[in-house]
């Protein structure tokens, strides 16, 4: 049992990395800002998510785990709440065309 | 090479990185924000150490209000940043200044490097003591105890820095509202963040200040905390900033340091010493203490934020 939660633990923390990777070449080579706050929230959302979801079996009692879902939550919601004001600014700024 | 050496290795690495990078960037904006994740990085790095209360404190001064204080800074700068770049000092001063902080750097790791093993600590004298104060957060007994002095004397500080910030006002908004009046869509985004978090940031606040007397944790790590969530609340136009003649609002900026320096004298008497804590009845003074500063700190911390007045009083 603690073998199967072991490897769920390397696969979920595995994946949530590779969506940070993703999220942040994308950061880094996507063209406009839009795009770029697109790949950005990505990584929050799912690679931070998957992050915790993996680490959740290796904590003891369920006040840890409860503590890393409320950060999951928080970062949620500073994530999307600051991705929407910058992309409000993006948006008055440059015009589309 | 094992896995807690590359990690700490790499962090190392990038701390030392993104302190270059902020030096080097031309743009201050830029800067600023290489300083912010320079502070965040450097809180990482007192994780490794352990030192879990100094990590909270860097990452809520040193990469948050800090940051926050830069950033405005900068944009008020931004007007006059052109014609700042032409008055930049010439080659021969830069290099000065370089092998000038090259040296500084050198000697302090020289000087570092140089410690006796083991190290001079006064460590054991807190762990034989720290019984007398009714704390467990050895940290807290230092601050609030042992050097109580240099805590109070900090409070002062900000205090200062904050009647430096007001006498930047013209003398015809003496006494008015600071900053300007934010006025966002009331259904908006961040006027529903500021709904949602504010409460838990608050309670987070407190609970972060209560558990400072026997784990991580404190008066000023709070007192950021609360400072955020005001300014979050001001900055997305639920509330407005009270005129800096309020009373009240004078009252709470300088309350932690009346009721330090309050009990502190009152030690005098009582326990023979300034700052001295009677027997049995250290714990309970600490905490009003912590709890009087911990007001004082957020509403100082906001107001430095927020700057000088900008508005009349009337809203």
């Amino acid at each position: 049992m603690s073998l199967l939660l072991d490897a769920w633990t390397v696969v979920a923390v595995s994946a949530g990395l590779f969506f940070f990777l993703a999220g942040t070449i994308g950061l880094l080579r996507f063209p406009d800002t839009l795009t770029r706050l697109h790949a950005l929230t990505k990584a929050d959302n799912l690679g931070l998510g998957l992050v915790v979801l993996g680490l959740l079996p290796q904590v003891d009692g369920v006040l840890a785990g409860l503590k890393l879902i409320c950060v999951w939550l928080l970062v949620l919601l500073a994530g999307s709440t600051a991705s929407q004001l910058i992309a409000r600014v993006a948006r008055r700024s440059e015009p589309p065309a | 090479m094992s896995p807690t050496l590359l990690v700490d290795g790499g962090l190392l690495a990038m701390v030392v990185l993104v302190a270059m990078w902020t030096i080097l960037v031309r743009d201050s904006f830029a800067a600023v924000i290489g300083y912010a994740c320079y502070g965040l990085l450097l809180a990482f790095a007192w994780v490794r150490l352990a030192a879990i209360d100094a990590a909270l404190t860097e990452a809520a001064i040193g990469g948050g209000l800090t940051s926050v204080l830069l950033i405005r800074a900068v944009v008020r700068l931004r007007a006059t940043e052109a014609s700042a770049q032409l008055e930049a000092p010439g080659r021969t001063l830069r290099f000065g200044a370089a092998v000038l902080s090259i040296a500084v750097a050198v000697a302090l790791g020289a000087v570092v490097l140089g410690l006796p093993d083991p190290a001079p600590s006064l460590a054991p004298q807190v762990a034989e003591h720290i019984a007398s104060t009714g704390l467990g957060n050895a940290v807290t007994a230092v601050l609030l105890s042992f050097r109580a002095i240099d805590t109070l004397l900090e409070a002062v500080v900000l205090i200062y820095a904050l009647v430096a910030v007001w006498a930047l006002t013209p003398d015809r908004l003496w006494g008015g509202r600071p900053g300007p009046k934010y006025a966002d869509d009331p259904n908006g985004m961040l006027a529903y963040m500021a709904r949602l978090l504010a409460p838990l940031g608050i309670v987070v606040a407190i609970y972060v200040f209560w558990v400072g007397a026997d784990l991580p944790g404190g008066k000023f790590q709070a007192g950021t905390l609360l400072a955020a969530m005001w300014l979050l609340t001001i900055m997305a136009g639920l509330t407005d900033v009270p005129p800096i003649s309020r009373r009240w609002l004078r009252i709470a900026l300088v309350a932690g340091t009346v009721v330090f320096l309050a009990i502190g004298f009152a030690g005098v008497p009582l326990a023979g010493a300034f700052l001295a804590y009677p027997e049995g009845v250290a714990k309970p003074l600490i905490l009003i203490i912590e709890a009087a500063s911990m007001v004082s700190i957020a509403v100082t911390l906001g107001l430095l934020v927020i700057g000088p007045p900008e508005r009349s009083e009337s809203p």
